[in-house]
């Protein structure tokens, strides 16, 4: 039982083509779901895993008709549940490698308690949240990562609640792989999603998505040429944290506990934040990163081990097994007080 | 031997038989009484004798000590003949506090014994169990029962001076001296209980003494004070030969379910999230990894069902377990199931409600949950135990159908049968039905919603089977091939093929017995906890001469092919309930009889005598 998958089994050579589906696919024009369906489909052959060993799990939203499109085993479940569902089909099926697909309605708010259990437990499912800031899939009200004062159909002047930061709630859960990538920026986003899947217990994937139809360029900070060029920060494992065009750089240093953005040529090399993945604390920093007063992370935040869920529990099946043998449901009913009664008593 | 008893020796007592005796041991949450009840089971068990059980407690773990609501009690009946109901009222209560007395001694039948630990009331218990005055002082009490006042806390003290425990843990040890006394009066064998001590109190051997001394001398006392003229004599009963234990309804399902994964060679997920009165069976399945049985405690009701739905979609055994209020919950995960098509086990131990209701005590009031509370058309299949024993039975026989069928199948315990035992005649596992469990493998002709001609069960395929890549959901799908259907035609035909493969299932139900004439004036039909009170009142009736005969319905949806046909063959027909009359209107819209109900809501067992005198009534109006 290898915890991510079936990797002991010789895959084939695949292609793109053998992950998809012969299901129409169903999203509107424009929509950031294709651009994020074809990263997957390309990444896959890359992860040398028989395709009948994966199984995409999803909830429901516009994100969550995800599975049908995969040439996979698949299952479109209910609102919010499916890391739950994943949980149960891991502890069942430790062989299979499983991915979750969610949107920011369904993984953060019907299913927030979900999405908290399934990263604390760091059940080994790989988990791609589709953040488009709106409920697609119901035509257009806020969720609970729009900005505040959002003015959507069910808020007409303005949302009254403050906005999750998904990669902050997945780091405050004790997610052991936490990370960030743009539909927009293909190459970006299928490097993450290899690391991703590769990651042994419960890796977070949000995917900036764009909803053309409800809550166009949300993150038109991530799309647009001259503000990408200004804000994003590629984070690189060991490397500092320096964005901004090539001949203007910037840095986030460390103001005492407080991050700062500087410009790199003000400040020593040795003063500049060098990115470790496996420093939390550090990735609970970056988290709250965000334009405009700071550069925008994307990559992998975080990446640590820790112990996992149904690897626990099925080495706990294994001892029992091996220090009393198999059960034997004839023992059992026989053992312990019990009295006969004979003929005739 | 303790010296404050009254010496008695050479007094003869006499030994009176009786067929049967109810018994109640009352106290506070604090003074043991679940054990001192359980440890008189097990000495009744071993004389011989049918036996069932009730127990009674607090929802409050710890309540304040003498309070009316923090009397705990375990009650039991035990006899030489068939013994159906822990019984209505009480040959004998033990009240080991105030508080205990004012709740229980109005069950106490007139002339009854019983028996109070004098030291208990004390001014500050009386004040707490709101007597004005001492009612051991109150002559009426001795007129009405035969009291005996024992002062059970200072024999016990007596009994344990020379040993080397506080007087917080000599006090603890008096419900053994309750039981030593009351195993006298009933001419229980004490072995049980001594090798109970023996073995749960190995490694503190002074408080092994110390229960050993007190049994002991509760025991000598009954048999030495003078206030005991008599003691009694119950025959063994006349049971069916063979090896016989103790089981409660909780630990029964458990072990169904794993002789079930026994017997399938499948794993078996049980997702839970704890509630009374189910934790048990999680804990219990808990101790058994060795079967494959695998436990989830989840982070709520929903995610125990959909782990559960997680570990069926992978070719595991999904079950899930909890009461009313988490059932209800997990609604919409179970309508999941029913649309994906694939095996679950829901367990419902019932207890009062609605909300939090009364989370201890028992209730039948979840059966329309069970077969509607779903939106849309949602059809499972459901299955109710009738006694404790029989929970093993209906969480294999569930195990059995979610998987030939593919269909979820919920089965309706209760708080009664959850934490009640009655002596269990053990099967052989191997005389079991099979578990045939084929996880398809076939690429040919291969379609996700291919149905088996017989039961109408789409082919259950575990992920890894390399060729049968395909995608289910909750999204209605087009019969046989599975793919995302909006068709209005086919939405309407597979509305009716789910309901017909629920309505398949009734080829698996045996002919129903009857208790009783064939044809007759009145059916009793029941279900679930309630079978040993209806049998009872049933037999009273016909031992008085009467027409009555009973059923006890195990399967609820689909209901026994010939219960229709049984209905029409009385001319009344009664449907006593906790609840206020679901089974009976589910009768009368599924067969268009005159069924009437007899129910009431107490959170308690319904009682043989009330049924009995229902059914006298239906008797007389009918004319
Ligand atoms: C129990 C339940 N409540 C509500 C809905 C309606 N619903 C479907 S999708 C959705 C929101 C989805 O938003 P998100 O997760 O952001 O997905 P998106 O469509 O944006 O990809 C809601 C409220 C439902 N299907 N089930
Ligand atoms: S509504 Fe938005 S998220 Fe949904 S498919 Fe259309 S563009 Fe995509
Ligand atoms: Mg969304």
């Amino acid at each position: 039982m290898s915890p991510s998958g079936a990797d002991a089994k010789e895959a084939p050579k695949y292609t793109k083509k053998d992950f998809e589906s012969d299901q129409d696919v169903r999203w509107c024009p424009g929509c950031g779901d294709y651009a994020i369906l074809s990263a997957v489909q390309k990444a896959m052959p890359d992860l040398g895993i028989p395709k009948e060993d994966i199984v995409f799990i999803s909830g429901i939203g516009c994100s969550s008709r995800f599975p049908y499109y995969m040439n996979t085993y698949g299952f479109h479940t209910i609102h919010g549940r499916a890391p739950a569902l994943a949980t149960g089909l891991r502890l069942a099926r430790p062989d299979l490698k499983v991915f979750v697909v969610t949107g920011d309605g369904d993984g953060l708010s019907i299913g927030g308690n979900h999405m908290l259990h399934v990263l604390r437990r760091n059940v080994n499912v790989t988990i791609l949240l589709f953040n488009n800031r709106i409920y697609g899939l119901t035509k257009g009200q806020y969720s609970p990562t729009s900005e505040l004062g959002k003015v959507t159909k069910s808020t007409p002047m303005g949302s009254a609640d403050r906005p999750v930061n998904p990669l902050a709630f997945a780091l405050g859960c004790g997610a052991t792989f936490v990370a960030r990538a743009v539909d927009r920026n293909i190459q970006h986003m299928e490097e993450t999603l290899k690391r991703a899947a590769r990651h042994h217990g419960a890796a977070f994937l949000e995917i900036l998505q764009n909803c053309n139809v409800y809550n166009d360029l949300a993150w038109n900070v991530m799309y647009d040429k001259e503000q990408k060029v200004q804000y994003e920060l590629r984070l690189q494992h060991g490397k500092p944290l320096l964005f901004g065009p090539a001949d203007d750089r910037s840095a986030v240093i460390m103001d005492g506990v407080v991050p700062k953005v500087v410009k790199a040529k003000d400040v020593p090399e040795s003063a500049l934040w060098t990115h470790d993945e496996r420093n939390v604390n550090a990735a609970k920093l970056l988290a709250d990163l965000f334009a405009p007063d700071f550069p925008v992370p994307i990559g992998v935040l975080e990446d640590i081990e820790a112990p996992i869920y149904e690897n626990v529990l099925l080495d706990q099946e294994q001892r029992a097994l091996s220090e009393r043998g198999p059960g034997d449901i004839a023992k059992l009913l026989t053992s312990g007080d019990t009295w006969r009664i004979s003929e005739g008593a | 031997m303790s010296e404050t008893a009254t010496p008695a020796t050479g007094v003869s007592k006499s030994l009176k038989e009786l067929d049967r005796a109810v018994i109640r041991f009352a106290g506070d949450s604090g003074d043991g009484m679940q054990l001192t009840g359980e440890q008189f089971t097990t000495e009744s068990a071993w004389a011989g004798n049918d036996i069932a059980t009730l127990p009674n407690f607090p929802a409050e773990i710890r309540a304040p000590a003498g309070t009316l609501f923090g009397v705990s009690s375990f009650q039991l009946q035990f006899g030489s003949q068939r013994v159906y109901t822990p019984g209505d009222r009480l040959d004998c209560l033990v009240a080991m506090n105030p508080a205990a007395l004012k709740v229980h001694v109005g069950d106490l039948k007139t002339g009854g014994l019983l028996i109070v630990n004098t030291q208990a009331f004390d001014k500050r218990n009386l004040d707490k169990a709101g007597y004005a005055a001492n009612p051991l002082d109150d002559p009426t009490l001795a007129e009405r029962y035969r009291l005996h006042k024992v002062d059970m806390t200072a024999l016990t003290h007596e009994a344990i001076k020379d040993l080397a425990l506080n007087a917080k843990e000599k006090d603890r040890t008096k419900n053994f001296f309750a039981l030593g006394l009351v195993s006298w009066i009933y001419t229980r064998p004490l072995e049980p209980t001594l090798e109970w001590i023996r073995k749960k109190f190995g490694k503190t051997p002074s408080i092994a003494e110390a229960n050993t001394r007190v049994l002991k001398a509760g025991h000598a006392f009954g048999e030495t004070a003078e206030i005991f003229g008599e003691h009694y004599a119950v025959e063994p009963a006349e049971m069916a030969p063979g090896l016989y234990r103790a089981m409660t309804g909780n630990r029964a399902l458990a072990w169904g379910l794993l002789a079930a994964a026994q017997r399938s060679k499948v794993p078996l997920v049980y997702g839970a999230y704890p509630i009374t009165p189910a934790s048990d069976i999680l804990h219990e399945l808990a101790l058994h990894k060795r079967f494959r049985v695998r436990t989830i405690q989840a982070e709520d009701e929903i995610a125990a069902v959909t782990s559960a739905i997680g570990a069926s979609f992978g070719g595991a055994i999904g079950v899930t377990g909890s009461s009313g209020p988490g059932v209800a919950l997990k609604g919409e995960g179970i309508g999941l199931a029913v649309m994906a098509e694939l095996p679950l086990v829901i367990f419902d131990i019932q207890r009062g409600g609605p909300s939090t209701g009364l989370p201890t005590k028992t209730e039948q009031a979840d059966l329309m949950q069970a077969l509607y509370g779903r939106n849309s058309e949602s059809p499972v299949v459901v299955l109710a135990p009738a006694t404790p024993g029989d929970c093993f039975y209906i969480a294999y026989e569930a195990v059995r159908i979610a998987a030939k069928y593919m269909v979820p199948v919920i089965v309706l315990s209760d708080g009664f049968l959850a934490n009640g035992s009655e002596p269990w005649l053990i099967p052989d596992p191997a005389t079991l039905p099979p578990i045939e469990i084929g996880f398809r493998t076939e690429k040919d002709g291969f379609f996700p919603y291919l149905r088996d001609p017989a039961t109408l069960a789409r082919p259950w395929v575990r992920p890894g089977t390399p060729g049968l890549e395909h995608r289910i959901g909750g999204i209605e799908k087009q019969d046989v091939t599975g793919n995302i259907s909006y068709d209005p035609e086919n939405h309407d035909h597979m509305v009716r093929t789910r309901a017909e493969k629920v309505r398949r299932v009734a080829q698996e139900i045996p002919p129903t017995s009857i208790n009783g004439p064939a044809t007759g004036d009145v059916l009793v039909v029941g279900w679930g906890g309630t079978y040993g009170a209806i049998t009872a009142a049933v037999e009273r009736t016909r031992a008085e001469g009467k027409s009555v005969a009973s059923i006890h319905l195990r399967h609820m949806n689909p209901l026994p092919p010939d219960l229709g046909h049984i209905l029409r063959e009385y001319r009344r027909v009664l449907v006593p309930e906790i609840n206020s009359g679901q089974l009976v209107r589910v009768l009368r819209a599924e067969y268009l009889v005159d069924a009437v109900g007899f129910n009431r809501v107490r959170g308690l067992p319904l009682a043989s005598e009330e049924i009995h005198e229902a059914i006298n009534q239906l008797l007389g109006s009918q004319a």
